[in-house]
């Protein structure tokens, strides 16, 4: 797409065009932080509740499993930066090789998410299907369960939301649609990416660490 | 987008390893005994992180005033959120109950 079929008529130029679309999609993330930050703070109030049925809960988690897909997803937030370093600078086959490398390390992350899920399933500590757990606090534990279901499922929800995202932009990119005047596309799904590491980021220590420092 | 614009490899490179490193500590330090403070400590780190991530992979550090305000904004409204819970659950135990 040249420059010149890339400029929409209500803007401009394209700084003012990219301008926009960036606000937009960080009006869009803030209403995602709502979301998520709905949830954070239910899990912020029932923490303060029982805080030793969360420490307890979190010393059932895989900290080794979630300590590497933090990892991978700061992994995979760098070689989106890179690909949107990339399509500024126009080099559209490094694009492509970015943008798939990052989808690869989403599907890192969410096979070994999956993992976890089949681990916490054969230990039978999912609430409302096999949830089995005796000791002091069964019921505390099992809603922390509920949260870490939740929070972590809406998280890979939007892990595969990004992932359609993606691949939507490498056959766009393929087809020539980006240069190194217009690259917004690839830039909103750069921050939409970003946003996703950003919740895991503050998932990981709420969900798998608040505990591990108390003997079992 | 002028070349001045655009962010030099090294400078990703280096938030990455900065990252990779501080999720490393935040994990071991989670086994250290720091008593009521290891979740604070496991906070700081994340929002260290995040921070990070939101002014150098995000872009916000080089843009323009207005989108700050904008991304502030919406981490703002988060706040006001879990602030004007909190002061009824932290509250609602401080008098004694008759």
């Amino acid at each position: 797409m040249s420059e010149a079929t890339a400029l929409k008529h209500q803007f401009d130029d394209l700084e003012q065009q990219k301008e926009s679309s960036t606000m937009g999609m960080w009006i869009f993330l803030a209403t995602e932080i709502m979301f998520f930050g709905g949830m954070f703070t239910a899990y912020t109030m029932y923490r303060y509740l029982y805080p030793e049925a969360f420490g307890e809960a979190s010393r059932h988690m895989n900290v080794l499993v979630g300590t590497i897909n933090t990892a991978v997803l700061i992994c995979s937030s760098l070689t989106m930066a890179l690909g949107v370093r990339a399509a500024q600078l126009g080099e559209k086959r490094m694009v492509t090789r970015l943008l798939l490398a990052t989808m690869f390390l989403g599907l890192v992350f969410l096979a070994l998410k999956g993992y976890e899920y089949h681990e916490h399933w054969v230990d039978q500590m999912a609430p409302g299907f096999n949830y089995a757990m005796v000791g002091q606090h069964p019921r505390e534990i099992e809603l922390l369960f509920c949260f870490y279901f939740i929070m972590t499922g809406m998280h890979a929800l939007h892990m595969v939301i990004g992932e359609c995202l993606l691949t939507h932009l490498v056959i766009q990119n393929h087809r020539g649609d980006f240069s190194a005047g217009y690259y917004s596309p690839v830039d909103v799904v750069g921050l939409y990416w970003h946003f996703v590491d950003l919740v895991w980021i503050f998932l990981f220590p709420l969900l798998y660490l608040i505990g591990q420092h108390v003997e079992k | 987008m002028t070349p001045h614009e655009i962010i030099p490899k090294k400078t990703y490179f280096v938030i990455w390893i900065v990252l990779l490193i501080l999720t490393v500590t935040t994990a071991l330090v989670a086994y250290v005994d720091l008593g009521v403070f290891n979740i604070y400590v496991a906070l700081t780190i994340a929002i260290l992180k995040s921070l990070l991530v939101i002014l150098f992979f995000m872009h916000v550090k080089q843009s323009s005033n207005l989108m700050k305000v904008v991304v502030a904004a919406g981490f703002f409204w988060f706040g006001i959120m879990l602030t004007l819970t909190l002061t009824d659950y932290l509250s609602r135990y401080w008098l004694p109950v008759d």
